[in-house]
């Protein structure tokens, strides 16, 4: 009898502990190309596809720490206010320039290649996005975030070898180089792009 | 004088296409090394005539190559890959010396193998037989990427006309190929050979950058649309893929050691 109730507990405290959505690195990517694939052959309307595309990202894609990486060492400088305002500004950005580049594909063939483990931190999954008739084979490697096992978050995408997150961060700094460094620039340069 | 003019304009055909769309304050980029956290400064010379130069490239572009490029698109798809692999297979006559410069000897002894099977069974390169003998094809090196791996330093980087962006470096092993560096070029144009003509030379380099611009169309239009500054996200991916080709670089880990820890400790 206390070794049944022992066991129901001990099973009790894994199913706490565990959550149900734990997914492997490999595992988030293929699922995240699907569905991307999914939405995207449909025959939803555009606005559709991009309200559901976003809500994959805001789910998958480490958003805000992206947005403080992209800031460079002017993130520093900001009060708390204008953090708030950068975030809040970068995330829609953000969003805008994901779905406006996802939504020109039609059903883009995504294939995991392998999977690597860099550190606790990170691990780096390698996907192949196939040849068509018009464009190449590209190779994408996917970094992600996995300091919380039960929750890995991607932080930036390499293609072909070419960051991402860095070739915005550049951007971004360039942009606060050639205004004075007032941020308040930056967040016009955001909006506008939002608006546009 | 004509010389000059002359050796202007192979470059830029050499270079624009395959180069203008990668184009790119007195600002700073900090490029990655392989081994450490170190940061190499370039430094933009001349920040504000590069975004005038590059305003020119991009539109040439508009109204010349990406229309061509697009025409290309409408060739039949074994045209378009028997051209490419034709093209790839020429690219090898300055690529297999720059293995050797490298110390690259098995690249080397297989970009020579691919090269004369293609020349031959592939006729002309048309074909790519070595893959399927499998010898497959390597990354193309050059001797901006020779003389970086002999540790010169990119120097300033800059825009020009036509030709797109570039660095010190780059322009000085762009310049060896017309100086006897590039076998095609000198049976073509440095050699009076009854074989070759100029043109021969001038079409094969017009291609090889219609064939990238065509290969790259969605990507560049992609990278406009989203781009808050367009110069600064061309100069980043160009810097990027110099370093990436100069360190061969087949892995992404070595490019994840900037300010990450920064932000997760925020």
């Amino acid at each position: 009898m206390f070794k049944s109730k022992f066991f129901l507990f001990f099973f009790f405290i894994l199913f706490l502990f565990k959550p149900l959505n734990a997914k492997e690195p490999s595992e988030l990517i293929n699922e995240l190309v699907n569905e991307a694939s999914i939405i995207l052959s449909s025959s939803d309307p555009v606005e559709s596809k991009i309200i559901r595309l976003n809500n994959i990202a805001e789910l998958n894609v480490d958003i805000d720490g992206i947005g403080m990486y992209t800031l460079g060492n002017y993130r520093k400088t900001l009060n708390d206010d204008q953090k708030i305002k950068y975030r809040k500004l970068f995330k829609s950005y953000f969003l805008k320039s994901f779905s406006s580049r996802l939504v020109d594909y039609s059903d883009p063939k995504i294939s995991v290649v392998s999977e690597k483990k860099i550190n606790e931190k990170y691990t780096i999954v390698s996907t192949v996005l196939e040849e068509t008739s018009k464009n190449p084979e590209v190779k994408i490697d996917w970094r992600i975030y996995t300091k919380n096992p039960d929750r890995p978050l991607i932080r930036d995408l390499i293609v072909e070898g070419l960051s991402l997150a860095r070739t915005q961060k550049e951007e971004f700094k360039s942009i606060m180089q050639n205004n004075g460094e007032d941020i308040d620039y930056l967040f016009k340069s955001l909006e506008e792009f939002i608006i546009k | 004088m004509k010389k000059i003019l002359k050796l202007f304009i192979i470059s830029a055909i050499f270079n624009v296409l395959t180069l203008s769309v990668f184009a790119g304050s007195d600002g700073t980029i900090e490029i990655n090394s392989k081994t450490n956290n170190d940061n190499a400064e370039v430094k933009d010379c001349f920040e504000t005539i590069n975004r005038g130069v590059f305003a020119f490239n991009q539109g040439l572009d508009k109204i010349f190559f990406k229309p061509v490029a697009k025409g290309y698109r409408y060739l039949p798809r074994p045209i378009r890959t028997g051209t490419s692999n034709a093209l790839n297979n020429l690219s090898n006559v300055v690529t297999i010396p720059n293995n050797i410069l490298q110390g690259q000897f098995k690249e080397a002894g297989i970009n020579t193998l691919r090269f004369s099977i293609n020349t031959t069974l592939g006729i002309a390169g048309i074909f790519d037989v070595a893959s399927y003998y499998g010898l497959s094809r390597l990354d193309k090196e050059d001797y901006g990427q020779t003389l970086g791996t002999w540790g010169v330093k990119e120097g300033c980087y800059f825009v020009l006309p036509v030709i797109g962006p570039t660095t010190v470096r780059d322009t000085l092993g762009s310049m060896v190929n017309f100086t006897g560096g590039d076998a095609w070029y000198n049976v073509t144009i440095a050699n009076d050979t009854q074989y070759f003509k100029n043109s021969d030379y001038y079409y094969s380099r017009l291609s090889t950058g219609v064939d990238f611009r065509a290969k790259n169309l969605e990507a560049f239009d992609s990278l406009e649309k989203n781009s808050l500054d367009l110069y600064a996200s061309v100069r980043s991916l160009y810097l990027q893929d110099r370093q990436r080709k100069i360190q061969n670089l087949n892995e992404t880990t070595e490019t994840m050691n900037d300010d990450w820890e920064e932000v997760d400790a925020e």
